[in-house]
């Protein structure tokens, strides 16, 4: 339900178009995106190849959102500081937080970026707003405010629990 | 044949209508020389993701035709796009490759594309049209060939000598910003 209700609730706010990397906590929201025949979804290689489509979607006119986990916008990074910052390229960001550092059965792997995400993004200068785990929907109206006052890619943090 | 030359023949083949996708370094700069157009966006930051720029592009606009035009060092670093375009034929994609072999803009270290054999690569995941060429002629030649064509995506695959068109090539003038805007006017303008 609640998984349902974001998705719907992303496209009431207009967004027509979303590629990405699949993580395994949005396992149960991408199938929206697949299925939904007014939505285009593209399967990307690597998570900023899904930033450079999603760019040239906005440019088209579409309003897009990228679908990742964390380890994936750790390769993103230079995509939002050279490409979407200066040329001002709005977008979503549905971005797994791996490694949230109170989840304690994370692998090693995960700890450095988990603990460094908000961080690295507050440094870059992409606002970044945590999904509540009661009416994560509640996350996407202010994300959209945000991203288009200030014309730049806005992250929506997904704890990994939420959409389960 | 230099890249400036090739760019020359290709600047010949764009149509006013068509949209031209340029990367980051000199190919960018010899693009803004030889024909600055608001129909132009050039992708100055980001090393790699000219073709995934375009590719959402062609997506979207299917009624248009987009030019992605890229270096070697710039498909290298990128070439899970070329699998991503081969997976879904955007039929308005023409992808230009200019290879000489080397990062230029760095000083010409040299790159790996002499082993890679690109247009294979190419032909591989799936792009329905794919040509290799070494002359202004045979550049030519292909150009015309699939100046109407509706079966893309295309690969051209251009061998270039190194070399520029001078010995400092000036930098893009516009900002980023500018580029944006001035781009998304002429999207706007061409599709009334």
């Amino acid at each position: 339900m609640k998984v349902a209700r974001f998705y719907s609730t992303l496209k009431k706010h207009g967004i027509n178009f979303a590629s990405g990397v699949p993580c395994a906590a949005q396992k149960n929201i991408l199938p929206f995106f697949f299925s939904d025949s007014e939505m285009i979804y593209i399967k990307a290689a690597r998570e900023e190849d899904a930033v450079g489509i999603a760019t040239g979607a906005y440019l088209a006119g579409k309003k897009p959102i990228v679908l990742m986990q964390n380890s994936g916008l750790a390769n993103c990074i230079n995509a939002l500081a050279s490409l979407c910052i200066p040329y001002q390229i709005p977008m979503l960001m549905l971005v797994t937080w791996r490694g949230y550092p109170k989840d304690k059965n994370e692998p090693p792997y995960h700890w450095v970026m988990g603990k460094s995400t908000i961080k690295l993004m507050k440094d870059i200068g992409i606002p970044v707003y945590i999904i509540p785990n009661e009416n994560p929907e509640s996350v996407i109206l202010p994300s959209i405010k945000e991203m288009q006052k200030q014309k730049r890619p806005v992250v929506m943090l997904l704890e990994r629990h939420i959409f389960k | 044949m230099k890249r400036y030359e090739a760019i020359k023949i290709i600047c010949d083949f764009i149509k006013k209508e068509s949209i031209v996708i340029s990367p980051t370094g000199d190919i960018s700069r010899e693009f803004f020389i030889l024909r600055d157009s608001p129909q132009n966006f050039y992708m100055m930051g980001s090393m790699g993701l000219t073709s995934s720029i375009g590719f959402g592009l062609a997506l979207c606009l299917p009624k248009k035709r987009i030019i992605v035009i890229e270096g070697d060092g710039s498909i290298l670093m990128n070439m899970g796009s070329l699998a991503t375009i081969g997976h879904y034929l955007p039929a308005n994609l023409i992808h230009i490759i200019l290879d000489n072999e080397i990062y230029e803009s760095t000083g010409g270290q040299s790159s790996v594309s002499n082993t890679a054999n690109l247009d294979q690569v190419a032909k591989s995941v799936g792009y329905r049209i794919v040509r290799k060429v070494r002359t202004e002629k045979k550049l030519r030649e292909s150009l015309r060939e699939i100046k109407s064509s509706t079966k893309g995506p295309i690969f051209i695959l251009v061998k270039i000598e190194r070399g520029g068109i001078s010995e400092r090539i000036p930098r893009v003038s516009h900002t980023p910003e500018e580029i944006t805007k001035y781009f998304q006017k002429f999207l706007r303008k061409s599709s009334q």
